[in-house]
């Protein structure tokens, strides 16, 4: 939940400019197993060795190393495109949330290359693509272009607005659209669309997850400080729903607007020492700080610093997340082995999101045997549909949102803590809708139609 | 451990008296490898209690016997290797290969080879126990994890726990023949002891799917039920058969309970409450007694079959994964 916007940052546009030229060129080869990115798939093209115990060489392996294609008619292809938009956002406080430049990207090749190891059991092959563009009207017009080319399926990592943008643009297609970067609620409530699956959790789904862990905890009396962009507010709006929901106390709000200025300059802890105290002295007795910085501007400097010692929750210190690099818990040890060897680096949140929803469609074509769009996407919106993610449990698509029911990870920069749904909060139906908010109380109409 | 020994000596063996009653009157080795631990408990099936302390790589998970049950075969996933031991002196006796991550395996019926499934390589490879000599890497799906094999020695099937499938390898020629899609998370494959059914239980599924060795078919699927139990937490894992073929047991993980199945109707007869997070499951030798390991508790629960009743929960190490038992 933490730098859920932080997508790209200025210095790091140069790489993804050098990227998205090479992606202009088009389709990304994915590759099949054995071989990991960009480097690997250059390896292959002079050495086959990599590729030796693939019994049938999905076509891609013999494109990329120049032959001509083999003659395979019988192979269904299943093109999935993922869409980004790149956004300018300031740095984030520590260097270790400095997001690569293939952010998410790394994600749908893992989700590609899984993919095709089962496909090619059942000659099924997924093609991987991936847009970009900073201006949202380009990103959706392209988008467009490709669903009309045979994509139906776009995983999307963009703005809410965009998000909006490209769903009604392609209202009237045989297409889906997964949300893998925006956790506003509005998207599966007043303004859901019925060709919209989210995989990354809502603000409320985060904000309850936190609250019933602190609920167990006892921590009942929060301190919350928010901060300045329309993000942190709406955060801030879900963690007061919680609050009362969970029968919590805000005991005091406080709104952060220090200017941050050059973050990342050398030195500067002093400055923080004397500020932070001086912010948080004066209030009344409470078990916990409650911080809602989406940006990143300030959150990090709250633990160990406040006036009195108390625990930080939010943005900051415990965080919630879909996913993070040290999990290893249900069998993800492997996963994550999986995905540094094929990316050469850490398996972020945006990642995890983005391979729930490739895998969703290869999940749907491996059960259906099928590749036709329409006969996927219903199948993925029926209750006959489940994945498997690494989270101990089958997830779901909400029937009236299209939100993906998930268990949610409170976590430290370093592990785990806690895994949320927590024991004790009950619900008729799954457990997993105590997280967010429910059937009963959805504004949104589109999927009753 | 020497000196626990003698000094436990004198309790157990009175508390041994007193259980030759009403179990087994042969003692059989149960060995039990424990995940985050290094170690491999051995328990005594008379004495229920644990007698002894292998020291083995990291990670150790799938177990086996070999070579007339002189040799101990352990899965060291963290050191990708296969480690034998001497069942008598529990000495290392050497190291065999087994690709990357290796987290179960089995032994071909006439003793050799050996097909290890690795679990972050997409690929069983198979192992000639005696010389060491790695013999083929046959490719199935996304994290291989259950192995089975045929009495018959035709086939092995292996199951990929992303891919979702259970693969049928031809034992001759080391190629998948046939590659079936079950429910999500597939654990364990397990032949019926004559042959003609392979049950593959699926993780996130909740199921027992039953394919038909003779057709490879899908020939049955069932799922538990427990009341009070959330039905997301009933995740089937282990899965063994009595030798007459009358009885199946399968461990259900943060269910805590092993289902007692009767293998003709596909029908729950019992479920037995167990430690936390039951995973894997081993008969003694005679059909007498069930071992489980519990992951999450630390400790094995004894099951004894004639009552389907916990005789006796007995700690070893932390989680403990595989289990099988030794013919004295």
């Amino acid at each position: 939940m933490r730098s859920v916007r932080a997508m790209s940052w200025t210095a790091g546009h140069v790489v993804i400019r050098a990227c998205a030229l090479a992606l202009a060129i088009g389709t990304i080869p994915v590759a099949p197993i054995g071989m990991t990115g960009f480097a690997k798939a250059q390896d292959a093209a002079t050495s086959a060795k990599a590729l030796d115990q693939s019994p049938a060489e999905p076509p891609a392996a013999a494109e990329a190393r120049g032959t001509a294609p083999a003659a395979a008619p019988e192979i269904t292809k299943i093109k999935i495109l993922m869409a980004r938009e790149l956004r300018d956002l300031p740095p984030p406080l520590s260097l270790l949330d400095i997001p690569p430049p293939d952010d998410g990207v790394g994600g749908a090749k893992l989700a590609t290359a899984d993919n095709n190891t089962t496909g090619k059991f059942i000659k099924q092959e997924f093609i991987l693509d991936v847009v970009e563009n900073e201006k949202p009207d380009a990103l959706v017009a392209e988008v467009v272009k490709r669903v009309d080319a045979g994509s139906a399926f776009v995983v999307v990592d963009a703005a809410p607005k965009t998000v909006l943008a490209l769903a009604d643009a392609l209202k009237d297609k045989n297409a889906v659209i997964f949300n893998a970067g925006s956790p506003d609620d509005r998207l599966r409530e007043e303004d859901c669309r019925v060709n919209v699956k989210h995989t990354i959790p809502t603000r409320t789904m985060f904000a309850d997850a936190l609250g019933q862990f602190m609920a167990w905890k006892r921590w009942n009396r929060w301190f919350m400080i928010v901060g300045p962009t329309p993000e942190d507010k709406m955060l801030a709006e879900a963690y007061r729903r919680t609050a009362k929901r969970f029968g919590a106390k805000i005991i005091e709000e406080r709104t952060y607007t220090y200017e941050p200025g050059s973050r990342r300059s050398d030195g500067g802890f002093e400055q923080i020492q004397q500020q932070m105290p001086s912010f948080t002295q004066n209030v009344k007795e409470y078990d916990v700080v409650v911080v809602a910085d989406e940006g990143g501007l300030f959150g990090e400097y709250v633990p160990y610093r406040t006036w009195d010692a108390k625990p930080v929750v939010g943005t900051a210190g415990l965080y919630t997340a879909t996913w993070h690099p040290a999990i290893e818990l249900w069998g993800g040890t492997q996963f994550q082995n999986r995905f540094k060897r094929m990316n050469n680096r850490n398996f972020r949140e945006l990642d995890y999101n983005v391979w729930m929803a490739v895998r969703s469609v290869g999940e749907a074509a491996t059960r259906q045997n099928s590749g036709d769009a329409a006969k996927l996407i219903e199948y993925m919106s029926s209750p006959k549909f489940e994945l498997a993610a690494f989270k101990g449990q089958k997830l779901t698509y909400r029937s009236w949102n299209g939100q993906l029911r998930q268990p949610i990870l409170l976590v430290t920069g370093k592990i785990h803590v806690t895994v949320s749904p927590q024991p004790g909060f009950l619900h008729q139906l799954t457990e997993l809708d105590t997280l967010g908010i429910d059937k009963p109380e959805t504004k949104c109409k589109a999927f009753s139609k | 451990m020497k000196y626990a020994r003698t000094r436990l000596m004198a309790p157990a063996a009175a508390l041994a008296a007193l259980l030759m009653t009403v179990t087994s009157a042969h003692a059989f080795k149960v060995f039990v490898s424990n995940e985050k631990e290094q170690t491999i408990s051995v328990i005594d099936s008379v004495k229920l209690e644990v007698v002894h302390t292998i020291k083995t790589g990291n990670r150790p998970r799938g177990i086996i016997l070999a070579n007339g049950n002189k040799w101990l075969l352990v899965c060291a996933s963290d050191d990708n290797r296969v480690e034998v031991y001497d069942t008598k002196t529990f000495e290392l006796v050497k190291i065999l290969p087994s690709g990357p991550d290796p987290e179960l395996f089995t032994l071909h019926p006439s003793g050799n080879p050996l097909f290890v499934a690795n679990e972050d390589d997409n690929i069983v490879t198979v192992v000639d126990i005696f010389t060491g000599k790695i013999l083929s890497e046959v490719p199935v799906g996304v994290e291989p994890e259950g192995m089975g094999v045929s009495p018959d020695g035709k086939f092995v099937v292996n199951t990929s726990e992303t891919t979702n499938m259970a693969h049928f390898i031809d034992t001759k020629t080391y190629e998948t023949v046939e590659n079936i899609l079950v429910d999500n998370r597939p654990r364990v494959a397990e032949f019926t002891p004559d042959g003609s059914e392979v049950w593959v239980s699926a993780e996130i599924g909740g199921t027992i799917t039953v394919i038909d060795v003779a057709t490879k078919k899908v020939k049955s699927k069932f799922a538990f039920e427990i009341q009070g139990v959330n039905k997301d937490a009933i995740q089937p894992v282990g899965v063994k058969f009595s030798k007459d073929g009358k009885k199946a047991y399968v461990a259900l993980g943060p269910a805590n309970r092993v289902a007692v199945v009767d293998p003709k109707t596909y029908k729950v007869e019992k479920y037995i409450l167990v430690g936390q997070r039951v995973w894997n499951l081993a008969f003694t030798p005679d059909d007498k007694q069930v071992y489980t390991t519990n992951g999450t508790s630390n400790d094995v629960s004894i099951i004894d079959v004639a009552t389907d009743k916990v005789l006796k929960s007995v700690k070893v190490g932390r989680y403990p994964w595989g289990v099988v038992a030794l013919p004295e």
